[in-house]
Order: C-alpha cells, then sequence, then structure tokens
C-alpha cells in the first residue's frame, strides 16, 4: 500500500460544498427577509424623542406657511436618491395632520440652519398626543378647560399629572361606554333585526292593503311590534347611559399650541395617551414600548384602520384557521387513508393522486371563485332557503353570504393538498411488519389502520396540519371573496348567543395588510402599521405552528422506535 | 373459532390420507396418524408469487401440541408456507396457490371462512420483532380489545398471564403503561409472543423467532417454546440447527420449495435418509 494511494481524496466532496451553499443561501433571504420585517415591525412602538428644528429662510420645504419652525420625530434618514455627494434627508413625522394636512415631511439636511444640522434640539416640554382622530398631535399644552369655568395654566406645578390622569379617567369611561355599546346594545340589535327580519317575512310579496286585509297576520305583525318596543325601551335605557358617559367625555378640554403658532382645543375625551418623549429615561421607554405593543395587540382599530390596534384581525385570523384545521384535516386524513390503504393501485388512483398534487397549483383566487359559486351561492344558499325561510323571505341572507364558516372551508378545501401529501407518506411510513403484526392478531382492516397504522403516523399527520396551517393562514386574494373584511363590527366568537357566529364577516391580518399598505391614501403613515401587522401575522402562525409541534414532538416520543 | 376447527373434524379429517404423505416421513418414523394431526397440507400444495412457483407439491400433517421445525437453506419457502397458515400471504397481490391446508380438518381456504377469525386461532410471531408504538399493556391485550372484549378485570387478567408465561412479567409488572418500544430487542420479541398468546389462539407460528437475539433471550425464548406446547401447537421456522433439535418434535426439511425430508427430530437429525438433508444437517451446504 503506497502513502498515494491513502492520500486519494473521496469523489464528490466538492457536493457537499454545493449543497452548504444552497441552504446558506436559501437561509440568508429567509433571515433577512424576517429580520426586515421584525425590525420595521417592533420599532415602531419605540418611542422616538421630538426635535424642535429651524429651516433656513430660502427653504421650500416648510411645513406651516408662516414659519420656517417646526417640530417632529425621524422616521426615516437616507441619502437624497441622485445625490452622489452623500447629502441626507430626514423624512420628519410632524402628525397634527388636523392642521398641516399631511403628517410626514421630508427635509433636506442642507435646509436646516446651521445649528440645528449639527445637533437637533429637542424640547423637554414638548408633548406627544395620540388622538382619537387625526392621529398624533406634537404641542405644547396651553391651558386647561375644567368643567364651565375653572381654567388651569399650563404653567402650573402639577398641570401634566393633573392632565394624564383625566385622561387615564376619560379612557376608562371610554372602555365602559364602549363595553356597553358593544355587548348589552349589541344584545338588543341582535333581537331587534331578527325581529325586523320576522316582520319583513311576514309581509313579503304582500302589497299594505292585503297585508290590512288579513286580519290575523296584522295581529301577528303587532305581537312583534310590541316585543320589539320592549326591547327598543330597554335600548333606551342604555343608550342613555351610554350617551351620558360621552358627553362626559366633553365635559374638560386642552388647549394646545403647535411650535408652529396654531393653536387648537379638543375635548379630553379625544385624546387615548398624551407623553412627553423628550423626558423619558430607559425605564419608561420600556413601559411605553410595552403599553403600545399591548395596546397594537389588544385594541380595535381606529379612523379606517390607521390608528388603534388590530385585535379583530388576529382573532379572526386565529378563528378561521382554527376552523380551516378542523375542517381539513378529517377530510384530508381520510381522503389519504383510502387512497393509500384502500384503493387498488390504478390508472384511476394515479389520476386521482395527480389530481390531487396539481389542486396545489391552482391560483388560490380561483378557490376563492370557487367558494364564492359552492358554499355561498350553493350551499349557503340552500341552506338559507332550508332553515332560514325569513331570512330568505326578507332577502337577507344569512348563510348565503361571505361568512368565516366559509372562508374556512374555502381554505381547507385549498390546503386539502398538503393534508393528503403528508398524510399519505405518513401512512407509507408505517413498517409493513407493524401493519402484519396487527392483522395477525386478528384486527381488521380499518381495525389495523384504526388502532395501529394512525397512532403511529400521527406526527406526520401533525406535520401536515403545520404546513396547511401556515399555507391558510397567510392566505389573503381568496378570502377577499368569501367573507374578510375591511372593518367587522363584531367578532366571530363573543358573549351573545349562540357564542360562535359562523354567518359573520371577519377580519384577517393579512387582508389587513393589504388594506392597510395598498389601498390607504396616506401610504408612508401605513408603513409602520404594514410591518407591524406583518410581523404578528408572522407571530400568530409561528406560535400556531409552535404549538402543533409540541404535540408532535409528544406523540413522536411516544411512539418513537427505539434504539436496539 | 369452534366453527373453523372443531366442528369439522368429523367429517374431513376421517378421510383416507394419500398415501404420500408417509412416503416423506421414511421407513422409521412413525407417521402422524389422524387423530394427532392438527394442520395438514394436502394435495400437493403449491404456491406461487406471481407467475413464479415457489412451493411444489406439499403434502405433510402437523401434530397438535408439538413443536414442528420447518428447516431448508435461505429462499426454500419456509417463510412462505408459514404464512399460508394464516393466510398473511394474501396481502400480496398475485398470489396463487394450489391444493389445499386444513386446519383441524377446516380447509383455510374455504371462501366461507373469515380470515380475521382464522388470524384469532392462528397466532403469529415475526422474524423481526414487531411490537405496536402502543404502551406494553395494550400490546397484549390487542387482540382481545379488536375482538371487542375491553372487561377491565379480563383485560388484566390476561396481561399478567401472557407475560408471565412469555417470561417477560418479572421485568416489565411496574412498568406496563409505558411505551413498548423502550424494551430491548430480547424483551421486545418476548412481548411479541405474549401477544401471541393473548387470545388463546391453537396455534403459534412463530418466524424465526431468536433471529435477532443474543443466546440468553434465545435460551428463554426455547424454554418458553417448551412451555408452551403443552397448550398450543407450534410450528417454528430456524436456521439454527441446535434450536431445531432443542425445542421440535419433528422437523421438515425443505429444499427450493420442495418437503424433502421430515419425521421425528431426533430421527432426521441423527440418520436422515436423504443425502440432502445429510448435508444441509451437518452443514455441509445451506
Ligand atoms: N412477496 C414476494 N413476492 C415474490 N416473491 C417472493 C415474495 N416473498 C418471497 N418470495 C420468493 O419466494 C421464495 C421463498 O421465500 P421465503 O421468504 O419463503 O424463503 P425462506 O425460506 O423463508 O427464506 P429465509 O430463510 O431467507 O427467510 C424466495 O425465492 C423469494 O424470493
Ligand atoms: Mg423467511
Amino acid at each position: 500500500m503506497k502513502l498515494e494511494d491513502l492520500k486519494q481524496r473521496p469523489a464528490g466532496e466538492p457536493m457537499v460544498w454545493l449543497t452548504a451553499m444552497g441552504l446558506a443561501l436559501g437561509t440568508v433571504m429567509v433571515v433577512c427577509l424576517l429580520w426586515v420585517i421584525f425590525v420595521n415591525g417592533i420599532t415602531v412602538f419605540w418611542p422616538k424623542p421630538v426635535y424642535q428644528l429651524e429651516l433656513d429662510a430660502n427653504s421650500t420645504h416648510r411645513v406651516s406657511a408662516e414659519t420656517n419652525v417646526f417640530a417632529g420625530a425621524i422616521s426615516m434618514d437616507r441619502e437624497i436618491t441622485g445625490a452622489d455627494d452623500g447629502t441626507r434627508e430626514y423624512q420628519f413625522f410632524v402628525g397634527n395632520k388636523d392642521i398641516y394636512g399631511f403628517m410626514y415631511k421630508f427635509v433636506p439636511q442642507a435646509d436646516l440652519v446651521e445649528s440645528d444640522r449639527t445637533k437637533l434640539t429637542q424640547p423637554k416640554d414638548i408633548m406627544v398626543a395620540e388622538r382619537l382622530e387625526y392621529g398624533n398631535a406634537i404641542f405644547y399644552p396651553v391651558s386647561m378647560q375644567l368643567g364651565t369655568n375653572e381654567v388651569l395654566r399650563a404653567e402650573t406645578p402639577d398641570f401634566t399629572t393633573k392632565l394624564y390622569a383625566l385622561v387615564e379617567e376619560c379612557n376608562e369611561r371610554r372602555a365602559k361606554y364602549t363595553a356597553l355599546e358593544k355587548k348589552d346594545i349589541g344584545r338588543i340589535n341582535h333581537a331587534i333585526r331578527k325581529i325586523d327580519i320576522q316582520i319583513k317575512a311576514l309581509t313579503a310579496n304582500k302589497t299594505t292593503k292585503e297585508v290590512q286585509a288579513d286580519a290575523a297576520l296584522t295581529a301577528q305583525i303587532d305581537a312583534k311590534e310590541k316585543e320589539k318596543e320592549k326591547w327598543n325601551a330597554e335600548y333606551e335605557i342604555l343608550a342613555k347611559q351610554a350617551e351620558e358617559m360621552r358627553e362626559a367625555q366633553e365635559k374638560d378640554s386642552l388647549t394646545y399650541r403647535l411650535v408652529t403658532g396654531e393653536e387648537k382645543t379638543l375635548p379630553l375625551g379625544d385624546f387615548v395617551h398624551i407623553y412627553q418623549p423628550n423626558q423619558f429615561g430607559f425605564g419608561d421607554k420600556v413601559g411605553f414600548f410595552v403599553s403600545q405593543f399591548w395596546g397594537f395587540l389588544s385594541e380595535n382599530p381606529r379612523e379606517a384602520n390607521m390608528e388603534g390596534g388590530i385585535f379583530p384581525a388576529i382573532f379572526g385570523t386565529f378563528v378561521m384557521t382554527v376552523l380551516m384545521s378542523i375542517a381539513v384535516m378529517p377530510f384530508g386524513v381520510l381522503a389519504a387513508i383510502y387512497l393509500r390503504e384502500y384503493a387498488k393501485d390504478g390508472l384511476f388512483v394515479r389520476g386521482v393522486r395527480i389530481a390531487v398534487n396539481n389542486l396545489a397549483g391552482v391560483p388560490s383566487i380561483v378557490f376563492g371563485a370557487f367558494g364564492v359559486g359552492f358554499f355561498i351561492y350553493m350551499a349557503g344558499g340552500t341552506i338559507d332557503r332550508l332553515f332560514f325561510p325569513d331570512y330568505v323571505a326578507s332577502k337577507v341572507p344569512y348563510f348565503g353570504t361571505g361568512g368565516i364558516l366559509w372562508a374556512s372551508l374555502t381554505l381547507a378545501l385549498m390546503t386539502v393538498p398538503v393534508v393528503v401529501v403528508s398524510t399519505e407518506e405518513a401512512l407509507a411510513a408505517v413498517p409493513r411488519a407493524v401493519r402484519e403484526g396487527a392483522l395477525a392478531c386478528g384486527a381488521s382492516k380499518w381495525q389495523t389502520i384504526q388502532r395501529v397504522v394512525l397512532p403511529a403516523s400521527a406526527p406526520g399527520l401533525l406535520t401536515g396540519l403545520i404546513l396547511a396551517m401556515a399555507r391558510g393562514a397567510g392566505e389573503v386574494a381568496p378570502l377577499m371573496l368569501v367573507g374578510v373584511v375591511k372593518l367587522a363590527p363584531e367578532l366571530p366568537i363573543d358573549s351573545v348567543a349562540p357564542f360562535i357566529h359562523l354567518d359573520y364577516k371577519f377580519m384577517h391580518l393579512g387582508f389587513h395588510i393589504y388594506d392597510v399598505g395598498f389601498q390607504s391614501p396616506d401610504s408612508e403613515a401605513a408603513k409602520p402599521m404594514v410591518f407591524a401587522t406583518t410581523f404578528l401575522l408572522i407571530l400568530l402562525v409561528v406560535v400556531m405552528n409552535l404549538a402543533a409541534i409540541l404535540i408532535r414532538n409528544h406523540l413522536k416520543k411516544k411512539y418513537s422506535t427505539s434504539a436496539f | 373459532m369452534t366453527t373453523l376447527m372443531s366442528e369439522p373434524e368429523t367429517q374431513e379429517t376421517s378421510k383416507p390420507q394419500p398415501a404420500d404423505q408417509t412416503a416423506a416421513g421414511s421407513t422409521e418414523d412413525k407417521a402422524v396418524n389422524d387423530s394427532e394431526t392438527l394442520i395438514e397440507v394436502k394435495d400437493n400444495f403449491g404456491f406461487n408469487y406471481g407467475s413464479t412457483q415457489v412451493l411444489f407439491d406439499l403434502n405433510l400433517r402437523i401434530p397438535n401440541r408439538k413443536v414442528t421445525a420447518l428447516i431448508g437453506p435461505s429462499g426454500c419457502g419456509k417463510s412462505t408456507l408459514l404464512r399460508c397458515f394464516n393466510r398473511m400471504n394474501d396481502l400480496i397481490d398475485g398470489i396463487s396457490h394450489t391444493g389445499d391446508i386444513t386446519i383441524g380438518g377446516q380447509s383455510i381456504f374455504d371462501p366461507a371462512l373469515e380470515i380475521i377469525s382464522l388470524r384469532k386461532k392462528v397466532g403469529m410471531v415475526f422474524q423481526k420483532y414487531n411490537p405496536f408504538p402502543k404502551t406494553i399493556y395494550e400490546n397484549v391485550v390487542f387482540s382481545l380489545r379488536v375482538s371487542g372484549r375491553n372487561n377491565k378485570a379480563l383485560l388484566d387478567e390476561t396481561v399478567e398471564r401472557s407475560l408471565r408465561r412469555s417470561a417477560l412479567w418479572d421485568e416489565v409488572k411496574d412498568r406496563l403503561h409505558e411505551s413498548a418500544l423502550g424494551l430491548s430487542g430480547g424483551q421486545m420479541q418476548r412481548l411479541c409472543i405474549a401477544r401471541a398468546i393473548a387470545n388463546e389462539p391453537e396455534v403459534i407460528l412463530m418466524d424465526e423467532p431468536c433471529s435477532a437475539l443474543d443466546p440468553i433471550a434465545t435460551g428463554k425464548i426455547e424454554e418458553l417454546i417448551d412451555e408452551l406446547k403443552t397448550d398450543y401447537t407450534i410450528v417454528i421456522v430456524t436456521h439454527n440447527m441446535q434450536q431445531a433439535t432443542r425445542v421440535s418434535d419433528r422437523t421438515a426439511f425443505f429444499y427450493l420449495g420442495k418437503l424433502i425430508e421430515y419425521g421425528e427430530t431426533t430421527k432426521l437429525f441423527t440418520n436422515p435418509q436423504e443425502k440432502r438433508t445429510e448435508d444441509y444437517v451437518s452443514g455441509r451446504f445451506g
């Protein structure tokens, strides 16, 4: 044996590098995407300092026609496009949309006065306010009007503490009356709507004369009207309570002055949160971040989805994905069992298998169109005709319109191939020896599948579920046709009987991204919202997948083959 | 199973057997007589996988409550024959057979016969242990559960009895509800035996049950076979000549799908009638 022979390298070694490169490339792309989304999505909630700056006298980038001064937080800092000398421009968030008409302003660094170019000034007392309307305001407080005659000037020592306390009070009151309106008044509205539909159904296809001539019918209608009266009376009481609380929101008001000189007075009830970002220490910043993030997670959207939280969208996405999973799993698994275990391998089975696999390549919008035709019009229409004649008679579709059930089923149909393929693989991976063992014990084929094969392939089934969930949760196009809306007044699961409302339209994170990012007039303002929403959508999918993976690992441990 | 085995005994086994049977058994061997016979392969039984025939012209009687060993070089069709007894080959597409096999006088190829009830009476232990991905307890009671017997007391009793008989009870009695896949290879094989006897079958088929085991586990299983033969009819395939001599009462030697010699184990090994048998048992080929 010569040393030369021993030194010969095995063939194919360079291929290892090729595979490693493939992996690295893929990983880098995914990580970059996630990083961009994560950073942009998460920094939205981090408080930024507010600067007060002055422009050169001859600048064309004034915020207000009257003065060169303006205040804002930097939302972007970039090189001017086309400039090769490295000059920069800032994008400022100047807020006060009600007064300026815009919220963002690009200002070249060169347009700032000399002193501001090097060091941006951060006034200590400047305030930022999140408002119910027109987004944030940036201002100096002037005074507070408490009730009708008491006025508290901003110079008073405990002015800010008082202001914050009153805003907090308003927030609590708002939470109370929205709960009242949502829950109690919502329940009454439900009942009234139902009675209206019944009345409509009674009088459908009849002229007023005919109705008046029919004594029995008029009596019926009267009874219904009486019932409605009762609800209305209850409604009045609650509405009055809510109205009182709403009025209390207007009781006190704040007058503030922008750095550009304009003054404005707003009732305290119009503010959500007032803070002085330039006085924040690190702890305050973290606290602010957490509360903002939590608000984003848990609140309803405001101002055409541009402000506030996205809770209904998270919830809608979650419920839809769960419903989809419930629908797709049994369906896909049963289909796969038949295909793999029972069907005789032949032209037909091969055809079915090809068809199922190709189903995965059908554009999702086609599924949406199918959902409209099949689920909404055919299935929904039939259900309405059979079980809800009142709704049909009054021409209000109940199930015959887009809703969370049809959306879930449409997505279930779309993800069937994923489940079928992975189930088939899982079934095929169960060793023949184990099946023979079961059969040799006198089990029938079905018992073998049910008691031995399925438990053993459960981890594989869950892999299918994970893939299906990820695909389903991220889908938007078909949903637009079958029940997703920009703004859903009610959640698909709530405290009004029957608690789960499969007919409701719902909000969805994916659609929310599309809506906010591409349908809103102010694309600049929408950007942070889009990133944050995308981040949450990914987070939701990850969390749901983690849950499935945990279950899968548990099952795997239970059924894993031991080492021998 | 009474329908399968005991009842037709009168009509079929009393028929005169082809003289062919004794020919294979040789002169000195006292042939298995009608009353001793449990399994009978007859009418020149043949078996094909698709178009390839792997078993040819078999006629043999396997006695009740005895251990019968099937030996022969690899690929000679031992497993195939064994798997005919509980019709495990039915899982394979394109199989066909000629001749007949009866168990307790009842043809197992009778179209009226329910394969599942046949398998309940003819248990099988495979060459490679194949416990189910379930707990030890559930493995043992599997055959009871699939027959719809779910009485807790009965199951408990069955688990203990079967595990005791398969000499596994002491090792696993504290972990009955843990996964069976955590057992060692030998334990798993004994578990598979416990599983096969839980249902009280009449026949136990064993296809090289010790091929994956160490000598100690093998010893335990051999002891077990010895014990089981008081109640069961055992047919065992083995490549180990010593094992065949140790555990079996009768031995059948197969070569290329044909039965070459069949007789009492001691006779077959000490005084083989056929040259090929002699060569094989003395290790000159195989
Ligand atoms: N599923 C099958 N399809 C086609 N031919 C098969 C099949 N199973 C076994 N055979 C063939 O039948 C013959 C007998 O096989 P069998 O498994 O019965 O042999 P064996 O005696 O058990 O061998 P070993 O001692 O190696 O287990 C072999 O030639 C084998 O190739
Ligand atoms: Mg074999």
